[in-house]
């Protein structure tokens, strides 16, 4: 009876599991083939399989000046490959700062980290804007990455995680080895809190890959546009809609590199998400 | 050992300082100098007016008060409903996944492969996904024209033009961008669990439901928590979705306008007076909501099951 | 310790994308003295149409970058373009932010040219703005453009008697019909049979009626008509800078969209520059006709039936009420550093005989030269593959001469997209009339701030 009962519960669980993987999937596959087929083709209505225009589609995002795409991918890695290495550093340091050290002002400091936990930037956009043009940082990456040193949620998530995996014991250990404080921090903590760092890094990269609101009011000029102000012109521009294989094309331009480096740590993404909670 | 601590604490004290310093010190130069000039700017007449500027005048209040009688609780509900339609079906489906996922008795083929898939729209860039549901979803679109070939509808759907189709969209794209995320995360969780529970409830007799409701649930009941927050987050600042996929506009009738896409809005007419006066607004639910979410995490231990975890994961690690 | 590995690899990764980023060139140069023009021109524009007509016709332009995106004149000028579209007001804003900064970037940096559209063109050539520079400064003199359409110069002239920008070309409106649509329904897709069919509003719909019994569109949706609403109106948008002012005509547009939508007289298609807008220009398409000036033939039509069977399906006749749309006027930015490549683009693109010749031969375009157009409506030589071999100019030149800019405002852009949003809903159904009229009076409040006080008059 409990076999039976099993195999009913493994049926459902594969039928449930490739209707949620179909509908992942299947958007991606109408992007990709209509990215292959033209602009006629494409009046036409939808069909199933491939069409021939793929390098054409490719060369003429390629050349259009107007979105200069490879310039915008270069400027959006850059500025979400410094995020998730900014932001998990300092969240690591600052969660570290108030897990392993008394100081008189401990209590209050992680009380307000807690208290702005879910405060939204944007609340702070209009001033965050005139700031940076105070600065003369408008129209600049920089101010796109330097403030993600302050991330209240990672450092919650970093800040449990030491409960939970670092042993204060490890840390006196160290100090009777003779390991001076950063020392300690960077050579001992920061391993452990890997696979912590690895889910944060993935986290942050992510969401700064996909962040579009601060970018786009602080980015001006074209060559410095991350990709996902780009893509949002195409939802606007009337010059754009003259070639459908285009933007399918562009689309697909913006979400394959992403793509391509998930495939290649996909295991180590998914596992090390998921060994995060276990100790060797 | 009372003596020990006290010299800890003097020795060491300056390098805890040292330590939160550069976040307190980013978090002072990038918000709150920000949040001030930004409720500063909400008592005046300021804006751009063509190529010349208006302002800035002080008016007091009458930035807020003209909000207020605006559509500015609509925008809010709206934000919410969307919300809640991605949040609900991706929590339930999650932690359905998530127990599956981790449940070794289930013989589940190309495990690996569905946890790629679904982690994988997450990792697409929001602004992207929407134009393409954008183009999927238009009225002489791709989706359109297969549920007509395929006799389904007799005429084109027009999914943008109701608000029922519109919310759904941006709930769909939530829910598929964040479920996979939220999934693995739970089942982070849940292996986190000491496993010797799970035996010891499956000598009792537990069936799989008893399980996952009296012990999988409390025990990851933490990181419950840490998911409705960032979803929280998320919710509140939803824009890119709904931004994109109407052009700004929150068309059918501002029904998927959200109260960032309308702050956004003001921002970009450099209306500097209206746009700090709906980021005090703004300001002000956030707190409410950073309250909740402190007696949420200050409170979160009350059955002792976050401390009852942390003293398995010990006791299996010895 | 393959986790370890992955993670120094992806740590490496990061680290060369920042070397790979890191080498943009900042922009230097000094200012240069004066009656040295500067190495770099800047042109702000809002799609590629001019600059395509202007890397193919410009005589000084010796060749193009790889991507097109910068010209190099013989004389090693280089031409920078600044693309950013119209939509939403984007374009504006971006221009805006440029024209403020003007003062504070390097020569180089500046912005030598822009473009402007009759919806806003007002807002630059406002001498109290002082961004546009009057062509007299530049040296140009009336005979230079007597050959121009006098709208053209109206349009551009402020209260102080100066013009501030030039067009190469004339948008009066007509409509584009298809032909085998026309020969079907109407039994000929002779001009003159069909311009008898839709001679007025009247005859239109009666026509309109025929179309839908034989299964057909009469037109796409209600942005397709709205020019020919718009253009017809007695007062501008704002008056003195405060009130809204919505023209009892307008709501005519509205009250005629909503039985036609109701009707199925159009295809309901919610916008112009959409996909499904340009679906129905498609060989594919039952949508019998579209309210086109000569450039939307080039630029709106023909890339959506290039190579198929419908690329020569079309013929132009008078519409019903006549209108225009659009028009694009260069204008030199004050400022500058290249005044005389300013003024040398301006004369030759929009008063140089050839050129504008060229522009009407090879785009179907109505080039800014009345004598030149009148002329070639005459010359059985001209004809537009596009159109069957038609010669279109007769059916525009009455039109051109007739267009009346008086109305136009520099509120319009604001206006035609936040009206045409607005009651889109209502024609979907979704609210009602008095509610499209609220949210049209709260958009255009938040689009204009300053209108707040002065409230929307409704008919």
């Amino acid at each position: 009876m409990d076999n039976k009962k099993s195999s009913a519960r493994t049926i459902l669980a594969h039928v449930v599991l490739i209707i949620l993987a179909f509908l992942c999937l299947f958007f991606f596959y109408i992007l990709i083939i209509n990215a292959t087929r033209s602009h006629a083709q494409l009046q036409l209505g939808f069909s199933a399989l491939p069409g021939s225009s793929l390098i054409d589609n490719f060369k003429s995002v390629i050349n259009d000046p107007a979105i200069p795409i490879l310039k915008g991918i270069q400027n959006s890695l850059l500025v979400s490959g410094c995020c998730a290495a900014i932001v998990t550093y300092f969240s690591a340091l600052t969660a570290y700062g108030i897990y392993a050290y008394d100081f008189k002002l401990k209590r209050a400091a992680f009380t307000f980290i807690m208290a702005i936990l879910v405060m939204p930037t944007q609340v702070t956009a209009l001033g965050f804007l005139r700031l940076i043009t105070g600065m003369g940082l408008d129209d600049s990456l920089l101010p796109l990455i330097i403030p993600s040193i302050a991330s209240p949620a990672v450092f919650y998530f970093m800040h449990s995680y030491m409960q939970s995996s670092l042993p204060k014991e490890l840390i006196e250990a160290a100090r009777i080895d003779g390991s001076r404080e950063f020392g300690t921090f960077n050579r001992i903590v920061l391993p452990i809190m890997k696979p912590a760092i690895a889910v944060q890094a993935i986290f942050t990269f992510v969401g700064s890959w996909n962040n579009y609101f601060i970018p786009a009011l602080v980015i001006t000029s074209k060559h410095k546009q991350t990709l996902p102000i780009m893509i949002a012109t195409l939802r606007g521009a009337d010059y754009m809609n003259f070639d459908m294989g285009k933007i399918y094309m562009m689309i697909t331009i913006a979400i394959v590199p992403i793509i391509i480096i998930y495939l290649l740590l996909s295991k180590f993404i998914v596992e090390g998400v998921t060994l995060g909670g276990v100790k060797e | 050992m009372k003596n020990e601590n006290k010299i800890k604490s003097v020795s060491y004290a300056k390098w805890g300082y040292i330590f939160i310093l550069p976040f307190f010190l980013s978090y002072a130069i990038f918000s709150l100098i920000p949040l001030a000039d930004t409720i500063r700017n909400s008592f005046y007449e300021y804006y751009a007016f063509g190529l010349k500027t208006v302002g800035p005048n002080w008016t007091g209040l009458s930035n807020y008060t003209s909000l207020l009688s605006s559509d500015l609780p609509k925008y809010a509900w709206n934000t919410f409903v969307m919300w809640i339609l991605g949040f609900v079906p991706q929590i339930v489906i999650s932690l359905i996944l998530a127990s599956w996922f981790t449940d070794a008795r289930l013989k589940l083929r190309g495990k690996q492969f569905f946890k790629v898939v679904i982690y994988l729209p997450n990792l697409i860039m929001a602004s992207a996904f929407a134009m393409l549901f954008f183009a999927l979803f238009s009225n002489a679109g791709p989706v359109n024209s297969i549920l007509l070939r395929m006799g389904v509808v007799g005429e084109a759907i027009r999914f943008m033009e109701s608000t029922l189709g519109a919310r759904t969209l941006v709930g769909l794209m939530n829910f598929l961008m964040w479920f996979g995320n939220t999934t693995i995360m739970l089942m982070a969780a849940i292996m986190g669990i000491n496993p010797s529970i799970f035996e010891a409830a499956e000598l009792d007799g537990c069936t799989h439901t008893q399980k996952f409701f009296k012990i999988t649930l409390p025990q990851i009941k933490p990181l419950l928590t840490y998911t409705l927050i960032t979803s929280l987050i998320g919710g509140l600042q939803m824009f890119d979705v709904p931004q994109i996929l109407t052009g700004g506009k929150g068309a059918p009738d501002r029904t998927t306008m959200t109260l960032i896409m309308y702050l956004n809005k003001h921002l970009q007419a450099k209306n500097y007076g209206i746009a700090g006066a709906l980021s005090v607004f703004l300001f002000i639910i956030s707190a409410i909501l950073c309250w909740f979410v402190f007696k949420m995490n200050t409170d979160s231990d009350p059955d002792g099951s976050k401390s009852a975890a942390k003293r398995a994961k010990k006791g299996g690690k010895a | 310790m393959t986790k370890k590995r992955i993670l120094s690899l992806a740590l490496a990764s990061v680290m060369a994308l920042g070397l790979l980023s890191g080498c943009g060139s900042s922009p230097g140069g000094s200012d240069v003295a004066p009656g040295v023009e500067g190495k770099i021109l800047n042109i702000y524009v809002w799609n590629e149409e001019f600059q395509g007509k202007f890397n193919e016709n410009y005589p000084e332009v010796d060749r193009l970058s790889d991507d097109k995106s910068v010209a190099y004149l013989k004389d090693g000028t280089e031409v920078h373009w600044i693309i950013n579209p119209t939509q939403d007001g984007v374009y504006q804003q971006k221009l805006d932010e440029a024209l403020l900064k003007q003062n504070r970037v390097s020569a180089d940096e500046r912005v030598d040219m822009f473009l402007v559209e009759a919806d806003y063109a007002l807002k630059y050539i406002d001498p109290e703005a002082d961004v546009a520079m009057p062509i007299s400064q530049l040296g140009i003199t009336e005979t230079d453009i007597a050959n121009q359409y006098q709208y053209t110069l109206e349009a551009m002239t402020t209260p102080d008697g100066e013009i501030r920008g030039l067009s190469y070309q004339a948008t009066p409106g007509m409509l584009v019909y298809r032909r085998s649509i026309a020969k079907a329904v109407l039994g000929s897709d002779d001009p003159d049979t069909v311009a008898a069919a839709v001679a007025d509003w009247d005859k239109f719909y009666e026509t309109a009626e025929q179309m839908k019994a034989a299964g057909y569109y009469m037109y796409s949706g209600r942005s397709d008509t709205y020019r020919v609403y718009s253009n017809n109106v007695s007062s501008p948008w704002v008056e003195n800078d405060k009130t809204v002012v919505v023209d009892p005509n307008m709501m005519n547009w509205v009250e005629r969209s909503m039985e036609d939508t109701l009707e199925g007289i159009n295809h309901k298609v919610p916008g112009q520059w959409t996909d499904e807008w340009n679906k129905d220009m498609g060989p594919d398409s039952k949508v019998f006709c579209f309210f086109l000036p000569a450039w939307g033939l080039d630029v709106c039509i023909a890339p959506n039936v290039k190579d198929t069977a419908a690329s020569q399906d079309w013929a132009a006749c008078p519409s019903p009420q006549s209108f225009f749309w659009g028009g694009t006027w260069l204008v030199a930015a004050q400022g500058t550093d290249n005044p005389e490549h300013v003024k040398d683009i301006m004369l030759k693109m929009t008063a140089d005989r050839d050129i504008l010749r060229t522009l009407a031969v090879n785009y179907g375009e109505m080039s800014n030269d009345q004598p030149l157009m009148e002329e070639l409506a005459q010359s059985p030589d001209f004809g537009i593959e596009l159109l069957g071999g038609q010669n279109y100019l007769g059916v525009l030149s009455e039109v051109a001469a007739n267009i009346d800019l008086s109305n136009i405002s520099s509120y319009d852009q604001g206006c035609v997209e936040e009206f045409q949003n607005t009651f889109g809903d209502y024609f979907n159904g979704v609210i009602t009339l008095d509610k499209a009229k609220n949210n049209f009076e709260m958009s255009i409040t938040e689009r204009y701030p300053w209108l707040v006080g002065g409230g929307v008059i409704w008919p």
